[in-house]
């Protein structure tokens, strides 16, 4: 038997929150791994929409590459709103 | 580019730093080779137990004395399969695929938990799976939440979330037989007295008999020793059976004033080896069974490959 392939597969839990990672699993087709999702993640009501991905069309950033990657982003606080140093009376902003 | 030895001391000096860190390692990380396979092992023999798991249950789905108890005990079962299923994709992020993984087990290279293969003779015996097998699974799992494989931790994460209605369906079911008619009563008892070593035993070899416990902390692939676990299952249980009104399992159960746990005497390891070997009364059964049921399922797994190349071409020819 070879394999079929691998989904990744996303769960919504409630309307206004973001689809999130919970799992992957093996089915010949997208519909048969959206059948598949809802028998397996969300057995109890965990969710109110299912996205599944095939695996192999996750492109994904390298961790070696972290550093060079990320990088640029390491040195600029002025991003951070803590950079500001503010008088006490309005630093609620 | 080979790593030359100075640089994989590095990689290793990192590694630890991380664990110790409490960091998660995930799949692409770098990791030693005897951390991926150790990792690989256990989460390899795990999801192979919770597959085996469903056998001795799934005997009594037919006869479960009503439809309530046989709904629930369908549920149950089903949630096994699914906590299969995520720990076989954890084990596959580490490069070994679904079929080898179930193949080393179908040629008894990889294990599964032993107390799958005693046999469930009667309904008060799924009482006593639930409450005493699913309870220690369940404090094995609660400590493995925070396992250093962060897909094993994740796996571990969402199957404690399923686990307790599993105690609680068996205790349950134990609390109606203990406070039923005499008969019943005494076959509470009996699937107490017959679980409850084998139940204490799923926690492996006591800290003297595992010589690569040690590693396993260290890479804090393991949170607590298999006798920390076993105590803090005991301590757990002995309030449960009192409220169950019957007898100790073991004359050597007794409170120890200076330990501040239970004693509960010598467990017969020599029984345990034997049944890890494969002299258990049910390996032979539950591997055929498992090897049927897959051999049996290949002509659907044909049926959809077939169906999806046929879509395929289809779709191709009218582009
Ligand atoms: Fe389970
Ligand atoms: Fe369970």
């Amino acid at each position: 038997m070879s394999n079929m392939p691998l989904f990744e597969v996303f769960v919504r839990s409630k309307r206004g929150l973001d689809h999130t990672h919970c799992g992957s699993l093996h089915a010949e087709n997208a519909e048969q791994a959206l059948e598949y999702a809802r028998d397996v993640y969300t057995r109890r009501s965990e969710g109110v929409s299912i996205w599944v991905v095939k695996a192999s069309d996750v492109t994904a950033s390298q961790e070696s590459d972290r550093d060079s990657f990320y990088d640029p982003m390491d040195d600029k606080p002025y991003r951070h709103a803590t950079h500001y140093v503010l008088p006490d009376e309005v630093n609620n902003m | 580019m080979p790593n030359s030895e100075a640089n994989l001391e590095q990689l290793e000096v990192d590694f630890q730093a991380r664990i110790d860190a409490e960091e998660r390692i995930e799949p692409k990380d770098w990791m030693p080779e005897k951390y991926r396979k150790t990792v690989l092992r256990q989460m390899s023999q795990h999801a192979h137990s919770e597959v085996i798991g469903m056998q001795p249950e799934g005997n009594w789905i037919t006869r479960a004395p009503s439809l309530h108890r046989k709904i629930v005990l369908l549920a149950k079962v089903q949630d096994e399969a699914g906590h299969g299923l995520y720990l076989y994709s954890a084990a596959e992020t580490l490069g070994a695929t679904r079929e080898e993984l179930v193949q080393l087990m179908h040629e008894g290279k990889a294990k599964y938990s032993s107390i799958f293969n005693y046999p469930t003779l009667t309904w008060a015996d799924i009482g006593a799976i639930g409450w005493l097998v699913d309870g220690a699974a369940i404090v094995n799992q609660v400590a493995l939440q925070r396992t250093s494989y962060g897909p094993y931790s994740r796996s571990m994460i969402r199957i404690c979330k399923e686990e307790s209605f599993h105690q609680r369906q068996g205790y349950e079911i134990m609390l109606k037989l203990a406070n039923g008619s005499p008969e019943q009563k005494a076959m509470a008892q009996d699937a107490l007295n017959r679980f409850w070593e084998p139940s204490l035993m799923m926690f492996g070899p006591t800290d003297a008999d595992s010589p690569n416990s040690a590693q396993s902390m260290k890479w804090k692939i393991k949170r607590k020793s298999n006798d920390e676990l076993r105590q803090a299952f005991v301590d757990q249980t002995i309030k449960q059976i009192e409220v169950l009104g019957l007898e100790m399992p073991s004359k050597d159960i007794k409170w120890n004033e200076e330990r501040g746990h239970y004693d509960f005497g010598e467990l017969n390891w020599d029984e345990f080896f034997a049944v890890i070997k494969g002299n258990g009364p049910c390996n032979r059964q539950r591997l055929a069974h498992h090897k049927k049921a897959h051999d049996e399922g290949a002509w659907v797994r044909e049926a959809a490959r077939a169906y999806e190349a046929k879509k395929k071409a289809r779709a191709e020819k009218a582009a």
